[in-house]
């Protein structure tokens, strides 16, 4: 978090580190449990900051959410195949189609801290710092949103990140592909990391 | 701040391979949806559109194709080429494309599929329609549920605006999969009869499948006939539910007030509105919910399901389209499948298809996710050039 580890626990399974991490950030939210992987990495990485940035959802606030990856929603899209590969095994479920969709994990965070803002999903080959800074860019000069949750949250093959940051019109970082870029870089790839940024 | 114009357009659809078919069947109120009995696609017969892949096929081989192409990507590439090709523009690195899906290439994640299971990423497909038209920009892949087709209008805007690209090409399709009717089925969200949105008999959706097109572009010298000035766009979330829609509209009636205001409108200067109206119990009731708190009961209103089922994220392009040529030819065009309002609040459904003088639209969608999206279009006054002619400076 802006820079710091506030959390650790290294080799174990994400099903262990997520519940553990959930824990460890005292996060009451039952419905938690029903999200599909790619959602609870987003969501707690999103309730990490978003709560380290004294939001209340009492108190309505603008913040567009922007988000990114590569695998799209790949992992439950899996899950959801396998369900109806054979006629003798059929079982499509509810509970996991409605997770076949990318911004899904938008709607969880959008619920949680009761954001009725601007939102998109977008998929790239990999992390784009560019495309980020001008999409969030317009958002806050067309006064469509006051702050734009942005960043990366990738499920694949057991690999995962996420990589958050915050932009708003005043702050003390410098919005620049630059900067972003050397948040994102700092540590190793395929960790959860969570960051903040303004300018 | 400049305008920005949607122009030149296609649709590949079950009635053919442009816009201007799928207009003439819509406003013939003839419909592409018929009875499907295939068990590789649902255990069940099922009413769904289709595209005709033979037809296709023929399509796709005029581009002489090298190399394996999906079924998705053949539906993209053949709306996409003949929109750039009407339009005359060069590919240069003023130009942007967008592709809007929800699903992409799914049908690749199957046990029989012939295509290498990571075609399923939705970069690769990008990358593919890149290098096959010649785009020299990195395609922008928006994949935000059912609203991705409208929203990738506002997001071609809004990158204009920004000055990063003059032109913008913006491409969404979506496939009728096993995947897609197996995962509607088990919601129990698949009507057993052709959909009848708003209607009071309704019960459930169609799926169809769709690839639409069209160039967005703040320069007025590529504008067509059809072409329309986007006036306001919107996006809000509902943040209520991740499948049910909201109880009281709220992220359609915000996304509809926000575009509004962006384009300094009352609600009564809409002489009609694209509605989503999937022709679920939840959707529809929703949406005359957030009409009616915006003051909208009276305008005109159809839901173009009935026409060509639920083409996921690219139903807001398709019925954008759709739209600006009802505008184009002053028609209201019915509202198929509907018979009774069968919705707790007021809405004028267009019943048969009249002629009426019209100037500004409104299309809205809303998706899983609490996602809506609004836009407002509005006619061109411009000196329109004809159709695939150069610009005479």
């Amino acid at each position: 978090m802006n820079g710091t580890e506030i959390y650790e626990n290294k080799n174990v399974a994400f099903s262990t580190f997520i519940k553990s991490a959930y824990k460890n950030f005292e996060i009451d939210y039952p419905k938690f449990f029903k999200m599909d992987r790619l959602s609870k990495l987003a969501f707690l990485a999103a309730d990490v900051l978003l709560n380290h940035q004294r939001t209340f959802p009492e108190k309505e606030e603008n913040i567009a959410i922007v988000l990114s990856n590569r695998a799209s929603s790949l992992d439950t899209d899996r899950k959801h195949q396998t369900s109806i590969q054979n006629q003798e095994n059929y079982f499509p479920s509810p509970a996991v189609f409605v997770y076949t969709l990318p911004n899904i994990c938008i709607g969880e965070i959008s619920i949680r801290h009761k954001l009725y803002s601007e939102n998109s999903f977008f998929i790239f080959d990999d992390f784009n710092p560019s495309h980020l800074l001008d999409y969030s860019n317009n958002l806050l000069h067309s006064d469509k949103a006051k702050k734009v949750l942005c960043g990366w949250v990738e499920f694949d093959n057991n690999q995962y990140e996420a990589f958050l940051y915050l932009v708003a019109k005043e702050g003390a970082t410098i919005h620049s592909i630059k900067e972003i870029n050397r948040l994102y870089k700092t540590h190793g790839r395929f960790k959860t990391r969570i960051k903040r940024e303004d300018h | 701040m400049s305008k920005v114009y949607l122009s030149y357009n296609n649709i590949v659809s079950s009635f053919g391979f442009d816009s201007e078919i799928a207009v003439q069947n819509i406003r013939n109120e003839v419909s592409g949806i018929r009875l499907i009995n295939d068990h590789q696609l649902l255990p069940e017969p099922f009413y769904a559109s289709m595209v005709d892949y033979e037809k296709l096929q023929n399509e796709f081989e005029a581009l002489y194709p090298k190399g394996n192409y999906t079924r998705l990507e053949k539906m993209m590439l053949v709306s996409l080429q003949k929109v750039i090709k009407a339009s005359q523009i060069n590919l240069t690195d003023r130009v942007g494309l967008i592709i809007s899906t929800t699903k992409g290439n799914i049908d690749v994640l199957e046990d029989n599929s012939p295509f290498p299971k990571k075609r399923a990423y939705l970069s690769e497909m990008g990358s593919v329609i890149k290098v096959f038209l010649g785009f020299k920009t990195e395609p922008i892949v928006l994949s935000n549920a059912c609203v991705s087709g409208v929203l990738a209008v506002a997001v071609a805007k809004r990158f204009i605006e920004q000055g990063r690209f003059d032109h913008v090409f913006v491409v969404s399709g979506d496939l009728l999969t096993k995947f897609v009717l197996s995962g509607f089925n088990s919601f129990q969200a698949l009507s057993k009869e052709p959909c009848r949105p708003f209607c009071k008999t309704r019960s459930g959706i169609n799926i169809g499948e769709v690839a639409a097109s069209i160039l967005v572009t703040i320069n007025e010298n590529y504008l067509t006939e059809e072409a329309v000035t986007v006036l306001g766009e919107a996006s809000c979330n509902d943040a209520n539910h991740i499948s049910g829609p909201s109880r009281t509209g709220e992220g359609l009636f915000r996304s509809v007030r926000s575009a509004l205001i962006q384009a300094r409108l009352k609600a009564d200067q809409i002489n009609y509105i694209s509605a989503h109206g999937t022709a679920t119990s939840f959707n529809d009731e929703m949406e005359a919910i957030a009409f009616n708190r915006l003051g909208m009961t009276k305008i005109p209103i159809n839901s173009l399901k009935g026409y060509l089922g639920h083409s996921l994220g690219a139903s807001g392009l398709l019925e954008t389209i759709v739209g600006m040529h009802s505008l184009h030819q002053n028609t209201l065009f019915a509202s198929k499948g509907f018979q009774e309002l069968g919705v707790s609040k007021p809405i004028n459904v267009i019943e048969k298809t009249t002629k009426k003088q019209l100037d500004i639209f409104l299309k809205t969608a809303s998706g899983f996710g609490g996602c809506n999206t609004a836009i407002v279009l509005k006619k061109t006054k411009q000196k329109i050039k004809k159709p695939g002619t150069v610009p005479n400076y």
